[in-house]
């Protein structure tokens, strides 16, 4: 077979398979970067982990100042705007119409919705790694000016990097289930912030809070000893804050009509 | 090779595309001409399986445009030349395409080139460039995956003269190298220079359909009296339908001949009376679209 034959051939043997998950991932996280509005809230996520971290090294006292420590500050500005990745990463495609070539391109709009799941996943890992790299570089600035501390718990690691994982896929959820970046950022924002006030304010809620709200299910898993409570807490919280919304978005992305 | 049956689609009780059939073959650019509103775009995007019909079955290379594996690859689609991020730049957004399809990337410059982008172009981001500069855009990201159907929905919208002409020459030879096109427009010029086939839509049901040239001779005989009403009777009397045009004269579906006999027997003088030609198509296409029109001047 001569070269031209063949390169013929994988020309219209690639023609006729349908794109692959991880293309289509790969396509999906090249989204984050390659706008600028996307490429500023990075810059800007990654500046303000940065900017926390240092007001630590600098503030607090120094039985605080450990690796740890700076971890654990970086992945609380994470985790409130990550998902604010995951819902653009959605709605950004409604928003601008831009639907209309990517379902043209893949007319299985479920495979784009599980591109855009994993690539929510990934860009969730990545922040913990460079979340990691980050309180590194703290830790090494400390060591300076004296005493560091390099300790951490590695179960935290692995907690923060379901919890990152989890913000962003709640972000992509509300983005799907609302399909309009201003309307899910702002229900994203009160609607668990809501139900976190009524939840301690009224005493019959009470209960309900404690398995539902994801601001005491989610830093449950930092506490000193994780139960089994802590966990299906955190799976009830979940199944109610992520896994509904995305499921019912999945079902909007796929049978709404794209004009 | 498009083909489409029975395609129909009811929002509530009303029905924007209403029983369209028709089909595309290889080698041929199809006309797809309607005023604004007509339903060409939803059917279009019907086509494409972006929009679920209410009734009725379209398929592209022999298979449900959804159906199809890889569709990026056999079908380029062009439904909105602004539906692009706007934040994104021109290269990217067409690399992007490239990528999601598996189509060479390194075939990208070309493309830009072949539709007259540059490289400066291709720097910019999508919210600075012109109308006409997104179509250019659109028209590259529907060939980037080299098919061999191409759906386009008003491409020429925002293109200047001399863009037009180009756009025209692309597609002429995108058909004549045995590709499939599909174009709407509301643009008769646009469709009367290019396409093989023309099929009209008014309302959402098709009112035309058939070969360019059998279309226009169906266009007849151009005839003018100082006594207009009068040889206005005398055509209906004799079973035919003038429509008036627009400078006053009548279009009427019928040879010469007949036409001067039925003046002469009622006594009308002709001042002018020729084969109807000049802008043959927007007198074809004002005829079916609305017939309101005429029938009040």
């Amino acid at each position: 077979m001569t070269t031209v034959e063949s390169s013929l051939r994988l020309r219209l043997e690639s023609a006729g398979r349908a794109p692959s998950l991880p293309r289509l991932t790969l396509v999906e996280l090249r989204k984050f970067l390659d706008t600028r509005a996307g490429l500023w809230l990075l810059v800007a996520i990654g500046l303000v982990s940065a900017a926390v971290i240092v007001v630590t090294l600098i503030w607090t006292p120094d039985e605080d100042q450990f690796l740890g420590g700076y971890f654990a500050d970086s992945i609380l500005v994470l985790s409130l705007l990550l998902p604010v990745l995951g819902i653009l990463l959605v709605t950004g495609e409604w928003n601008h119409r831009a639907a209309l070539t990517t379902f043209a391109l893949v007319p299985k709009r479920g495979r784009v919705s599980v591109a855009k799941i994993a690539a929510g996943g990934a860009a969730g890992l990545g922040a913990t790694v460079v979340s990691l790299g980050l309180a590194s570089a703290a830790t090494g600035v400390a060591a300076i000016s004296g005493g560091a501390d390099w300790s951490i718990r590695w179960s935290h690691v692995a907690s923060a990097a379901l919890l990152l994982v989890l913000s962003v896929l709640m972000g992509i959820a509300f983005g799907m289930a609302l399909l309009n970046s201003a309307l899910a950022i702002v229900v994203y924002f009160f609607l668990p912030t809501i139900w976190a006030v009524l939840g301690s304010a009224i005493p019959a809620l009470r209960t309900a809070a404690e398995w539902l709200d994801t601001g005491q299910t989610m830093p449950a898993l930092f506490a000193p000893d994780v139960t089994a409570g802590s966990w299906a807490r955190l799976a009830a919280s979940v199944a109610v804050w992520v896994a509904l919304p995305l499921a019912i978005g999945l079902l909007r992305v796929g049978r709404r009509e794209v004009s | 090779m498009i083909e489409i049956h029975g395609l129909t689609k009811r929002y509530g009780d009303r029905t924007v595309v209403d029983d369209v059939s028709f089909a595309c073959r290889p080698g041929t650019v199809t006309g797809f001409l309607g005023p604004n509103g007509a339903g060409k775009s939803t059917t279009l995007r019907m086509i494409c399986g972006l929009t679920p019909p209410s009734a009725g079955t379209a398929t592209v290379a022999g298979r449900p445009y959804r159906d199809l594996p890889n569709p990026g690859r056999r079908v380029g689609v062009l439904l909105d030349a602004s539906a692009h991020h706007p934040g994104r730049k021109g290269r990217e957004t067409l690399i992007l395409s490239a990528m999601t399809i598996g189509a060479d990337q390194s075939r990208v410059p070309e493309l830009l080139d072949l539709v007259g982008l540059d490289a400066t172009a291709g720097r910019k981001r999508v919210r600075a460039y012109s109308l006409g500069m997104r179509q250019r855009l659109g028209i590259a990201m529907a060939l980037v995956g080299d098919p061999e159907v191409l759906i386009l929905d008003e491409p020429a919208n925002g293109l200047d003269p001399e863009g037009i002409a180009w756009m025209r020459r692309l597609l002429r030879g995108f058909a004549d190298r045995g590709g499939t096109v599909l174009l709407s427009s509301h643009l008769l010029t646009e469709v009367e220079a290019l396409a093989d086939r023309i099929v009209v839509i008014r309302s959402g049901r098709i009112v035309a359909d058939g070969d360019k040239d059998t279309l226009l001779a169906g266009t007849g005989t151009l005839v003018r009296a100082q006594d207009l009403d009068r040889l206005r009777r005398a055509l209906r009397d004799g079973g035919l339908e003038p429509a008036p045009t627009a400078d006053g004269a009548l279009l009427v579906s019928a040879s010469l001949e007949d036409v001067a006999r039925l003046a002469a027997a009622a006594g009308v003088v002709p001042t002018e009376l020729r084969a109807a030609n000049g802008n043959r198509l927007e007198q074809l296409f004002f005829n079916l679209v609305d017939p309101a029109v005429g029938a009040t001047s």
